[in-house]
């Protein structure tokens, strides 16, 4: 044996260093109890434990998301593997990168239902980008890096390497992650420039265009979304952000028309429907933008940029694909249309956008906050949001109407700062991703915008964050019900409130203090500047229990596998009707 | 594009070549059954011991925008290497090869050999009452042939699947 013969633990550990991984969100067990004893021998990499291991994979993902960099999840076999799947395929759903290292019984017990034994691969296999199952410690290291390279290259997404005791524990010879990179695994970067300048020229033909920016141009990078800014701007075109790319353009600004899909704005829905050219930059046709694809934007041609080429032709046909990563595209094609200077009909451009101001006076976000009566949740967020505004913040969220509300009222100028489970709409998400936010940016503002049903699911987590010492500013919005579920039941299951009632939930007060949180309640309206404020000043981790609107809907909402011109507004505001067609073909 | 409305369901045969590591049939197969697509036939063999490449043939079903998305799928596989849709990559050769137990006696048992004859399938084993025929061919032949020998006694049947390679100097 040469003595540069380390075991499997230090192995992990010198990997998970060169890769630059600052925190590792785990939970010990059987198994890895070496790996462990390797990890108390050191003090470079912190290891947080969490109180549950789907609760270390969702404080991996707030890591990455906020971040940009590959978070970092583990547990031991069996269970602990089990408990990861749920973190997993939320990352797989949202490309989020992220390697997940498992415990496995010793090799020799693998298949014989040992103790805490589980087809941790076979398990996990749909539920990750990929996965190993390590057969020599030789071989730990360069999968290690192979790991780290998958979750990060190409579309992200989580990446799962078990590693049996055995393995851990013997010796094994350590490669740097220099120069890896897997024989078959080549994402396609770089756009075909022929492709690049028929979108040109597609777009700038365009009279109705909309440009439509997904959670790939996120991922990209911030510089994706300065570029689409760049985009924005020079063509004077509107833009709208999928759920998971909030924050890529500045939803404060003019030429964002708010958000696509079942609770987007008006605006943007018609514009989706009516427009002549959309130009899909990294986002994924998700049905919960499209609706009914049958009658999705029927008149368009469409533009599809992604960077994963099975996301082509899967939802929605389109007419004109190029495979790149954001980045790479969007500078190829500001590039190529500085040289090509087309001419954009910008008459066109400008009666459309005109059309798209008459269905943005209708104001379809708006609401009416009566300082007597309970307090609406489109209220505490505007307010959130106005309050936070011009501060450092990240916000993430759980799952249901409150997600949609914040999606809808808060405001974000900045890529990597609104965290939130879109894909796989996993409750119990907003905790402890908020959490791994903190971790990552401790002098920031992390607000989780969370309610009753969801924060339950990962209540553990509160904990972990109190013994962190991460400020973490928990909002509860407290409705005492599954809001989305009695939302759907009022209107599509004959208003029977079947099993969404949470009027016995905890005392959110006691729960959270005996969590070492600072916690309050707010009820009235007019107090919900005064306990926001409160909230965000005070020291340490603050839970605010704000009792809302039992009865209040998300809106617009477009109905499941309706098309977007079926959009249904708040009862109190009235749809308008535009010529869109006759205008623009005349 | 205008194929991407066809909603009609079509065979295509896939070649995938892949590393020849653990698990690595699974990841194929439940893909292909995780997003609901069907598999008609399946075969799997090691091609090169000196790499570590398998290649997997399969037949599977769907319209054009599953078929697409079918390849575009198995590509994302990280220890896929290449995807090709033999039937629209251009002419290919598929093969098929079954073995067929035929029971009886007198007539029936010249007849099920002068039909192997038509067919050149090979007698493999044989006994006082039954015959094993070896043919190899494509799939609609070897249809034919089981169809022609169930009545001359067919009693058990094994077949491969299909193997399928390009036509032409190219590798995969």
């Amino acid at each position: 044996m040469s003595s540069n013969r380390i075991t499997g633990g230090e192995i992990i550990l010198k990997a998970l260093a060169d890769q630059g991984v600052e925190v590792v969100f785990g939970y010990p067990g059987g198994v890895t109890l070496p790996l462990y004893n390797d990890l108390h021998k050191q003090n470079s990499l912190r290891h947080i434990l969490v109180g549950h291991e789907q609760g270390g994979v969702h404080a991996a993902e707030g890591y990455a998301r906020s971040t940009g960099k590959t978070g970092v999840a583990m547990a031991t076999s069996g269970p602990g593997a089990t408990n990861t799947v749920t973190g997993l395929v939320d990352a797989l759903m949202d490309s989020i990168p992220i390697v997940c290292l498992t415990g496995q019984v010793t090799s020799a017990l693998i298949g014989n239902d040992a103790f805490q034994e589980a087809d941790t691969t076979g398990i996990t296999r749909p539920a990750t980008k990929h996965n190993y199952l390590v057969k020599s410690t030789d071989d730990l290291a360069y999968i290690l890096h192979e790991a780290f390279y998958i979750a990060s290259h190409g579309r992200p997404g989580p990446v799962l390497v078990d590693i049996p005791k055995d393995i851990i524990m013997g010796y094994g010879d350590y490669v740097g992650p220099e120069g890896i990179a897997p024989r078959n695994y080549k994402p396609q970067i770089n756009g075909d420039r022929d492709l690049i300048e028929a979108a040109v020229d597609l777009v700038a033909s365009a009279e109705r265009p909309i440009i439509y920016a997904g959670g790939g141009v996120i991922n990209s990078g911030p510089e994706a979304s300065a570029l689409l800014q760049k985009l924005v701007k020079m063509t004077g075109f509107p833009c709208t952000t999928t759920l998971m790319a909030l924050g890529a353009y500045p939803t404060t600004d003019k030429q964002f028309i708010g958000m696509p899909g079942m609770h987007g704005t008006y605006e943007a829905n018609l514009a989706m429907h009516d427009c002549d050219v959309m130009f899909n930059i990294g986002a994924r046709f998700d049905d919960r933008v499209t609706g009914n694809t049958a009658a999705f934007s029927p008149n368009s041609q469409k533009i599809h940029v992604d960077i994963d080429p099975s996301s082509i032709n899967k939802n929605i046909t389109v007419d004109l694909a190029i495979i790149a990563d954001a980045t790479s595209f969007l500078t190829d094609f500001i590039t190529v249309w500085n040289e090509k200077q087309p001419k954009v009909n910008h008459s066109a451009v400008e009666d459309w956008w005109k059309i798209i101001e008459t269905w943005r006076s209708v104001e379809c976000l708006n609401f009416e906050q009566d300082k007597d009566e309970v307090i609406k949740p489109q209220y505490a967020l505007s307010r959130l949001s106005e309050i936070l505004s011009g501060t450092d913040y990240y916000i993430t969220t759980d799952v249901g109407q409150h997600q949609m509300w914040a999606a809808q009222y808060i405001q974000f100028d900045e890529p990597n700062r609104w965290m939130t489970s879109g894909g796989l709409g996993t409750m119990g998400y907003g905790v402890p991703s908020a959490m791994g936010v903190q971790v990552a940016h401790p002098d920031s503002s992390v607000v989780c915008v969370t309610s009753e049903g969801s924060v339950m699911m990962n209540i553990q987590e509160l904990l972990t964050i109190s013994k962190e010492r991460l400020p973490v500013k928990i909002l509860n919005l407290n409705n005492k019900v599954l809001g989305m579920i009695r939302q759907w039941q009022e209107l599509f299951y004959e208003n029977n409130e079947s099993q969404c009632d949470l009027s016995n939930g905890p005392d959110f007060i006691k729960l959270a203090e005996s969590m070492g949180f600072t916690a309050f309640s707010c009820a009235k309206a007019e107090d919900v500047d005064a306990s926001i404020k409160e909230m965000l000043e005070t020291d340490g981790p603050v839970f605010l229990n704000m009792a809302t609107d039992r009865m209040e809907n998300v809106f617009p909402m477009i109905p499941s596998g309706a098309a977007h011109n079926d959009i249904v507004l708040h009862p109190d505001q009235k749809p308008v009707t535009v010529d869109s067609k006759d205008k623009v073909t005349a | 594009m205008n194929n991407m409305f066809n909603n009609t369901v079509q065979d295509h045969t896939f070649s995938i070549l892949v590393e020849n590591e653990p698990g690595v049939l699974a990841r194929v197969i439940g893909l292909l059954s995780g997003r609901g697509y069907n598999i008609d036939s399946l075969t799997v063999a090691e091609v090169d011991d000196e790499v570590g490449l398998s290649k997997i043939t399969i037949v599977s079903s769907g319209t054009q925008m599953v078929l697409e998305q079918i390849r575009a799928q198995l590509e994302r596989l990280v220890p896929v290497r290449t995807v090709s849709d033999l039937t629209v990559d251009g002419p290919s050769v598929e093969r098929e090869l079954a073995l067929i137990k035929v029971a009886g006696e007198g007539d029936f048992r010249v007849e099920s050999l002068r039909i192997a004859d038509i067919f050149r399938a090979h007698v493999v084993d044989s006994t006082n009452n039954s015959f094993i025929f070896e043919i190899v061919g494509s799939t609609d032949k070897l249809d034919a042939f089981i169809e022609l020998m169930k009545p001359l006694g067919l009693v058990d049947l094994s077949r491969t699947g299909v193997v399928a390679i390009a036509r032409g100097p190219e590798s995969i």
